[in-house]
């Protein structure tokens, strides 16, 4: 048991333009990275809402990518700045959960760099991988947590949302 | 109605099937997945029978949803939705597994490969279900297009559209069109003088009635979409009143004042402070230099005035701005040529004899400072030797790392020009040959059988120290001849730098404005860069010419009447569709916080003061989605990727992981009932 190598299940969301389009490159050029990322299709990397990451990972899910245009290259011309700036509350809300860093990445990869998407794929998966299964669903579901955690995470963002008239 | 899927694996011959098995996925999405009620793999799904095969199914087995797993969506999307709307389904209830780009041609395990290929078709599947049928919506195309540049592509766009009787607005940053054409002299292979083939094209667009020609004119603002922009101008001061100036050139007669001309003449010749960048210039009117202009420094001379028989000249002038409506715009800006300088070994700049190849093409002009005649730099000698060198600031990973596909052939054009019009020694100094295209390879073979010498090897130094006797006075090219292993010193007395083709130094802030994107490097990326060089990911705008990638005039001739005729099938349709991938704001729900306004870079999103809501204008939306996850009361639904379809994508990609741990699924779902 103690042998049997930890085979993280990360979740990818890739822009349509730049990221999704390396992923098909890096398949064309048949460069090979490890089968254990599964990837979406949006529009743009500004579509993900980090409610996608905390589905993702609260589905199951050990690490999350987010793929875009590379700063200035954005198809959408300025979206993937606002990914970024989400992509650092993220990962602020993520940490005052208690989530390692590596558990999630934001990777810019032009439609031309097959390779670099690649290598940034396998890079993840490896740091994934030492970190461990993150296993959201069945620790929140032990402690018996979870129903109460959604509750007050609907009231919390409903009041959040209140306009003041 | 529960809904029916159907199912489809692809081998793409051995390309999918070589390393998934495609029988035990198709078989196990048949038996473990809701909803599937057809599973099947085929050796070519976008084939007319594998296409046959999913319309069939819709027919006789009724299925209301259909999952391809094949190659990625970019290839065969539209192909599979064309055989769901041909039986009758709307082709938006249609969704794609990228099997062979994601999966079968990037893993090593064919076991792994399998399992990953099963987590894609159960995302794809997940996600269908919630599809919404779409349609997309019709905007009429302005018959009006824009071109931006007046080089030989722009050119050759303008009159392609304006014959075929629309009418076109041809924007040119420079006092007359013609680009680089302009300056050569002759061009490869047919050794055709450049401007006798140019200037007829030129006067065309001159009188053609259905061009609008704005020289000295930049592109200032655009806006709106793809049939339907605006787009604001700004025409220069000439600080002469076209209306009024016949184009006598008196004024530029009676100037005193001469300077250096660094654009038309590359630096080696003059122009006055009022000019023509040459004379056969379209539109002939004539532009003050404020920069150099005497009246403008001093506030007196204004001989330029005195002289014009007609009272054309405007001291006054100010910028003007012009705003118009376009359907289509077309993108053909051109190149820059590299700088030389950056490689001081070559010694431009602080040998004299040292000429780039812009320069040399003036020097070789009968127009030109020397009338044609190929002198050094004191302007009375003739040259007994002179060397080529190719590659400058090409194919070198220290600047361009591309190969600018024209030197090779430019330098084999010098070369024919050196040994008729003065009989000198000419060698060139190569990395490959690349005579490429028709009729090339015979101009090389021309060049050997006149004699001109080739050394394989990348120059290392140019210099005017004297080693050796006979290197006196001379420069000498110091350079590895690779082809016999040897180091040679060879002593000309000219050189000629082969410079690189490079993007426009503002292409980044051009395709900002235009809403394209740029390659690292800077050029224009194109929307395929082998099914569709014209168009880019923006509909409306296309590009044309040497501002997509170098190429030369036969190349950017093609192109420009390529793009011509992608704007004219859009013109003669009358309208386009616009996809209907886009966002809408559900009024009940909207707070009014206005948060998404000042997301949209397209500014589709407007605030409706009186009912205190924000609504998105379809036509400008582009889909991207942002506004959508910005949203803070969810207010905005995105049209193809909703939450809920993305929630359920990531639900069927992780079904291994959701099925395994034993929780329970976030969203409770009721209990299948048995049948």
């Amino acid at each position: 048991m103690a042998d049997e190598r930890f085979e993280p299940k990360i979740i990818a969301f890739l822009c349509n333009w730049c990221s999704y389009r390396a992923a098909d490159l890096a398949g064309t050029a048949r460069i090979k990275y490890e089968p254990n990322i599964r990837m979406l299709r949006v529009m743009c990397s500004g579509r993900v809402d980090p409610s996608f990451v905390l589905k993702a990972f609260a589905l199951g899910a050990d690490g999350v990518m987010i793929a875009g245009c590379h700063p200035g290259e954005c198809h959408y011309l300025e979206q993937n700045y606002k990914t970024m700036r989400r992509f650092s509350m993220l990962k602020h809300t993520l940490k005052a959960m208690g989530m390692e860093d590596d558990r999630v990445r934001l990777q810019w990869a032009s439609a031309a760099e097959g390779v670099l998407l690649a290598g940034a794929i396998n890079e993840m998966i490896e740091q994934v991988r030492a970190l461990g299964p993150l296993d959201w669903p069945k620790n929140w579901s032990e402690n018996g947590k979870i129903d109460e955690a959604i509750e007050q995470l609907v009231e919390e963002h409903a009041e959040a949302m209140e306009v003041p008239v | 109605m529960a809904e029916r899927v159907g199912v489809y694996i692809c081998h793409c011959g051995s390309n999918i099937a070589g390393k998934v098995d495609v029988e035990n996925v198709s078989q196990w999405a048949g038996e473990e997945l809701d909803n599937v009620v057809v599973s099947r793999d085929y050796e070519f799904m976008c084939s007319s029978l594998g296409q046959e095969l999913i319309e069939e199914d819709i027919k006789n087995e009724g299925l209301t949803r259909v999952v391809v797993g094949a190659c990625s969506p970019h290839l065969h999307e539209k192909t599979f939705r064309k055989a769901c709307s041909n039986a009758g389904l709307n082709p938006y209830l249609c969704q794609m597994a990228s099997l062979r780009e994601q999966v079968s041609w990037v893993t090593e395990d064919e076991t792994l490969a399998t399992a990953k290929s099963k987590a894609m078709i159960s995302g794809a599947v997940k996600r269908v279900l919630l599809h919404e049928e779409l349609e997309p919506t019709e905007v009429p195309v302005n018959p009006h297009s824009l071109v931006v540049g007046g080089g030989i592509a722009g050119i050759q766009t303008a009159l392609e559209l304006a014959n075929s009787g629309n009418p076109v607005f041809l924007v040119e940053r420079e006092p007359s069109i013609g680009g680089h054409m302009a300056q050569f002299d002759k061009t490869f292979p047919t050794l055709d003088c450049s401007a006798c083939i140019l200037t007829p094209n030129m006067s065309d667009v001159s009188s053609h009635p259905n061009i609008t020609l704005l020289a000295y004119s930049e592109v200032e603002d655009v806006s709106g979409f793809i049939g339907n922009f605006h787009v604001r101008i700004r025409k220069k001061a000439r600080y002469v009143i076209e209306e009024d100036c016949t184009g006598c050139g008196i004024c530029i007669e009676k100037c005193p004042k001469k300077v250096l001309d660094n654009v038309f003449e590359a630096g080696i010749g003059y122009r006055k402070s009022i000019y023509r960048p040459f004379p056969q210039a379209v539109p002939k009117y004539p532009v003050i230099d404020t920069e150099s202009c005497i009246y403008f420094d001093r506030g007196t001379c204004k001989a330029c005035e005195k002289f014009c028989p007609t009272n054309a000249i405007d001291f006054e002038q100010k910028d003007t701005y012009i705003d118009i409506d376009v359907g289509n715009i077309i993108l053909a800006t051109g190149y820059d040529t590299f700088d030389s300088r950056k490689i001081p070994q070559y010694g431009y700049g602080r040998l004299a004899n040292v000429f780039t190849s812009l320069e040399f093409e003036r020097l070789c002009n009968a127009s030109g400072p020397t009338d044609g005649k190929i002198l050094l730099r004191d302007g009375v000698t003739t040259p007994k030797s002179v060397a080529i060198i190719h590659c400058v600031g090409s194919r070198d990973t220290r600047f361009n790392a591309h190969c600018s596909a024209v030197c090779c052939m430019s330098a084999l054009k010098f070369g024919h020009l050196v040994i008729e019009k003065t009989g000198a020694e000419v060698h060139s100094f190569y990395t490959d040959m690349r005579p490429t295209f028709k009729d090339y390879e015979e101009f090389y073979h021309r060049l050997l059988e006149e004699g001109m010498h080739f050394t394989r090897g990348r120059v290392a130094e140019v210099t005017d120290a004297a080693r050796q006797p006979g290197e006196e006075g001379k420069l000498i090219i110091q350079v590895e001849d690779t082809l016999i292993g040897r180091q040679r010193r060879i002593p000309v007395d000219m050189v000629i730098l082969m410079t690189a083709l490079e993007p426009k130094p503002d292409a980044r802030e051009v395709g900002l404005k235009f809403g394209i994107s740029c390659s690292m490097a800077g050029w224009f990326t194109e929307r395929h860069p082998k099914l569709d060089p014209v168009a880019t990911m923006t509909d409306g705008i296309f590009i044309a010419g040497a501002c997509q990638g170098p190429k030369d005039i036969p190349a950017s001739v093609s192109q420009g009447a390529a793009a011509a005729a992608r704007v004219l099938g859009m013109i003669m349709k009358g309208a386009v569709e616009i996809e209907p991938v886009v966002a809408t704001i559900h009024e009940e729900r909207c707070s009014g916080c206005r948060i998404c306004n000042t997301l949209c870079p397209f500014n589709a999103i407007d605030y409706v003061e009186d009912k205190m809501v924000s609504v998105i204008n379809q036509a400008l939306c582009k889909g991207c989605g942002t506004c959508v996850a910005a949203c803070p009361a969810q207010a905005i639904s995105g049209a193809h990727y909703s939450n809920d379809q993305i929630f359920a994508e990531i639900e069927g990609l992780l079904f291994d992981v959701v099925q395994g741990n034993g929780s329970k699924p976030v969203v409770e779902e009721p209990e299948a009932v048995p049948a």
